[in-house]
């Protein structure tokens, strides 16, 4: 049962990471990193299942934590894209050495 | 306060066993204090009167005795404004020159009470150790503790009356030689400093604090050296005696390590008990008497370390008296005598200390014949007398090294303090006159025994003294030295031992001849300078002569006093096929008074010998008498003072004269062959390579170029490119994930 649930959450993570680095709009991007996120809540529930309660005590954390991240990184994007108007990352280059 | 404090330490420290407990040297600490007290005080008078007062001595300007640079006098005429009469120079005293001329030769007076005092605790009973007074710990770490501690023993006890005692002599005579000078208290506080630091030289109870004073009484010569330091000239002479003495102080530095490294004491009680571990003859003793001697060969003028001695003449002529002919210059020969243990058990340091000082002997002495000032002679012929006192101290006669040391500070002082008195009247005469003569050149001089009558005969006194015509002081001193030389060669550790492939022996009859020759060339240079400063007609000129005139009393009381010791001096340690020929008194006073100290080291080196027969020394004897008489003879019927030009009208010597008035050129080869290379690779390649290149260039920029070029590849990263970022940031982790994994 574990090993299913881990490997849901490895495949899940791995979507989320190749999204992250194959796509080029900062919302999608974002929603990847939100389906990470997700994978690792996975993981933790599927441990806490033979280990005991804190990984489900972590897992509120974590959702507490991407839910101010989601609305941190989103009014970010809203504010590139009201000076840009763009949200694709390639023309974001501001911080080029 | 600080006297309580002292006195409560002391009398915790002090051993109540030794005979000397509870005397008068107890209070042996108070010799140095004094003077030093004389230093504060003078000290903060002269840095009064450079803040606040008329006689600025800091201010170049009015020197009455500017000596050094010869050629031209330092005075500037411009500064004496208005006529008084006769005395048309307003000579303005410095402000507080009555105070300074009560404390400066006040507290030496006092210390050479103190020390009569503590002689005479002495003489009172018999002591064989030394008596150590210990103050506090100075240093320790691990096993080095080095206590600061005085030691009062006989051979101490000499050096110290004759510091100040000659000391005092020669303040006193300051008193009248500075009284114009506007660094008037400056003087006197060096003068003190000075004397402060060559008593703790003398005092001190272990090797660290005898290198205190020895560093200190350098730095006092510097001081003094260059004490009218607005000349350049003398100035630099300051600088050359304390570069010189570096490389001495060196070696005293590096003697000190080896003997902590082997012996594990600087104590003189500790190293003298413990000498005896190190294997006599061996490496390494030879290695620690040598290290020392080099010390010594900087501090006492001796070959290759002599060339600053001549160029110190640019100090005040008290100085020169004090400081480079009396005593400092002479702490080289009481350092070997010091440690008399340890060069006795080094056959191969000994002979190298006399071979030595006898070639600087006679070096020094054939360069005194062609020399035209008059300091200047005087100060080859110490180089040359100090010497003899290597070649006794030397031979392991111990006892005649110091003897001379003592018979030499009187008409050395005598003789330096009579040159400063002809001086100080030359230069008045020229003064007065507004000439620019040189007050220094004896071809300027010639007939001044009509103006200077006292120092004339006081000066022929010390000429024959010097020159070893019996019965004054340096006959017997320089005979006994002569005669030990000649008599080590005649079996004796010295004698069996080799010298670079030379039998001892052999070497030795070198030795006694070189100091045979050396004392002719003494007696002719020495009459030489008598003839024509006070001989023959007067070159000073016909306007100068009757501003020509005797030195106060002031300075010609204590020329007296040393007048009667050059005469009388040799009765300290009269020899006995002497006193067995006629009876001038007891005989060997002041071998007997030193054979505590050094007796066991000259039995060491002796052992073996074959004791000449009276005939022989009566031989050696008249040997001397012959060769000082003739070379009076020889002076006074070849040089003719009539036919001297003055200097200005004088012609260049040629050939050899040439070489010899030049000093053989000694300082222009070092010159070339020390001071240039060093200059060329200090700048082509300390600064041009080392400094620019490596230092700037590689370490400097070349740190600012990595720096940049790593900030440049870290720029590069910088893509500005969110998705690099992430795929960096992936990779790594994968990095990571791989690298925990796989391990």
């Amino acid at each position: 049962m574990l090993a299913e649930s881990l490997a849901l959450s490895a495949a899940l993570f791995t979507i989320g990471v190749i999204g992250v680095l194959t796509h080029r709009n900062a919302i999608i991007i974002f929603m990847c990193v939100e389906l990470m996120l997700t994978s690792v809540n996975l993981t933790f529930v599927a441990f806490s299942r033979f280990y005991g309660a804190a990984g489900q005590v972590f897992v509120v954390f974590v959702m507490t934590v991407s839910a101010a991240e989601a609305a941190v990184g989103l009014a970010i994007i809203i504010a590139i894209f009201r000076h840009r108007q763009t949200i694709n990352l390639k023309d974001i280059n501001l911080l080029r050495g | 306060m600080i006297s309580a404090i002292l006195q409560s330490a002391v009398s915790g420290a002090s051993s109540a066993s030794h005979p000397l407990a509870g005397t008068a040297a107890e209070y042996m600490w108070l010799l140095p204090l004094l003077p030093l007290l004389g230093f504060v005080i003078n000290g903060v008078l002269s840095l009064n009167s450079a803040r606040f007062g008329p006689g600025d001595p800091n201010t170049p300007g009015h020197h009455p005795h500017s000596e050094g640079a010869a050629d031209a006098p330092a005075i500037s005429h411009a500064e004496q404004a208005g006529a008084f009469g006769d005395d048309h120079h307003a000579v303005k005293r410095h402000r507080w020159a009555g105070i300074v001329s009560f404390v400066g030769p006040g507290v030496l007076i006092l210390s050479f009470g103190l020390a009569v005092a503590m002689f005479l605790a002495m003489t009172a009973g018999t002591m064989e150790s030394p008596f150590v007074q210990k103050y506090f710990t100075w240093m320790a770490t691990g096993d080095l503790s080095i206590d600061a501690a005085f030691q009062l023993d006989q051979l101490s006890m000499v050096m110290v009356l004759v510091i100040t005692g000659v000391g005092s002599l020669i303040h006193i005579f300051s008193i009248g030689y500075m009284r114009d000078d506007p660094g008037y208290p400056r003087y006197f506080a060096y003068l003190n400093l000075f004397v402060f630091f060559m008593l703790v030289l003398v005092l001190g109870a272990n090797y660290p604090v005898l290198f205190v004073g020895w560093e200190g009484v350098g730095l006092c010569s510097y001081l003094l050296i260059g004490f009218w330091f607005s000349d350049k000239a003398n100035a630099d002479a300051g600088k050359k005696a304390f570069i010189v003495n570096r490389i001495g102080d060196f070696g005293l530095l590096v003697a000190m390590f080896l003997l902590f490294a082997n012996l594990g004491a600087l104590d003189f009680v500790g190293v003298n008990a413990r000498a005896l571990q190190l294997q006599a003859g061996g490496a390494l003793v030879t290695a620690i008497c040598l290290f020392m001697f080099l010390g010594c060969a900087g501090k006492s003028a001796q070959i290759p370390l002599y060339v600053w001695l001549p160029d110190a003449m640019a100090g005040p002529t008290p100085v020169s008296a004090l400081i480079h002919a009396a005593t400092m210059v002479t702490a080289g020969v009481y350092l070997i005598a010091r440690s008399a243990v340890l060069f006795s058990l080094s056959p191969v340091a000994s002979l190298t200390v006399a071979v030595i000082g006898a070639v600087t002997a006679l070096f020094a002495a054939t360069i005194g014949l062609k020399q035209w000032d008059i300091k200047k002679v005087l100060a080859y012929s110490t180089i040359s007398q100090l010497g003899y006192m290597f070649i006794g101290v030397g031979v392991g006669a111990y006892v005649s090294g110091i003897f001379h040391l003592v018979t030499h500070s009187f008409f050395k002082a005598l003789l330096f303090l009579g040159a400063g008195s002809v001086i100080h009247a030359m230069h008045g005469a020229y003064h007065r006159t507004h000439s620019h003569e040189d007050a220094q050149d004896m071809r300027n001089m010639g007939g001044l025994r009509r103006f200077l009558p006292v120092t004339w005969v006081l000066m022929w006194l010390a000429t024959l003294a010097i020159a070893g015509i019996p019965p004054f002081a340096g006959f017997f001193s320089k005979d006994e030295i002569l005669a030990s030389a000649f008599e080590r060669a005649h079996g004796s550790t010295l004698a069996s031992a080799t010298w670079l492939g030379i039998p001892g022996s052999t070497l030795l009859y070198i030795i006694y001849a070189l100091g045979l020759v050396s004392a002719l060339l003494t007696a002719i240079y020495m009459t030489r300078m008598m003839l024509y400063t006070f001989h023959g007609p007067t070159r000073t000129g016909a306007q100068e002569e009757g501003h020509l005139h005797e030195a106060p009393w002031v300075m010609t009381a204590p020329l007296v006093v040393l007048g009667v010791l050059s005469v009388f001096g040799g009765w300290l340690n009269l020899p006995e096929v002497i006193t067995d020929i006629i009876p001038l008194g007891a005989r060997d006073m002041l071998g007997h008074w030193l054979e505590p100290v050094v007796g066991s080291a000259t039995a060491r080196v002796s052992a073996g010998e074959v004791h000449a027969s009276v005939t022989v020394e009566e031989l050696l004897i008249l040997a001397a008498i012959v060769v000082a008489v003739s070379g009076i003879v020889f002076a006074w019927a070849r040089l003719k003072p009539a036919r001297l030009v003055r200097k200005r009208d004088a012609v260049a010597e040629e050939g050899f004269e040439r070489v010899v008035a030049e000093k053989y050129f000694v300082d222009e080869a070092y010159d070339r062959a020390i001071i240039t290379p060093t200059y060329a690779v200090s700048r082509n390649v300390l600064w041009r390579i080392v400094d620019n290149g490596v230092i700037d260039g590689l370490f400097v920029n070349g740190s600012a170029a990595v720096a940049r070029g790593f900030g440049w590849m870290g720029s590069r990263l910088q893509t500005g490119n969110t998705g690099t970022y992430a795929w960096v940031l992936v990779i790594g982790v994968v990095a990571m994930l791989g690298a925990f994994t796989l391990r």
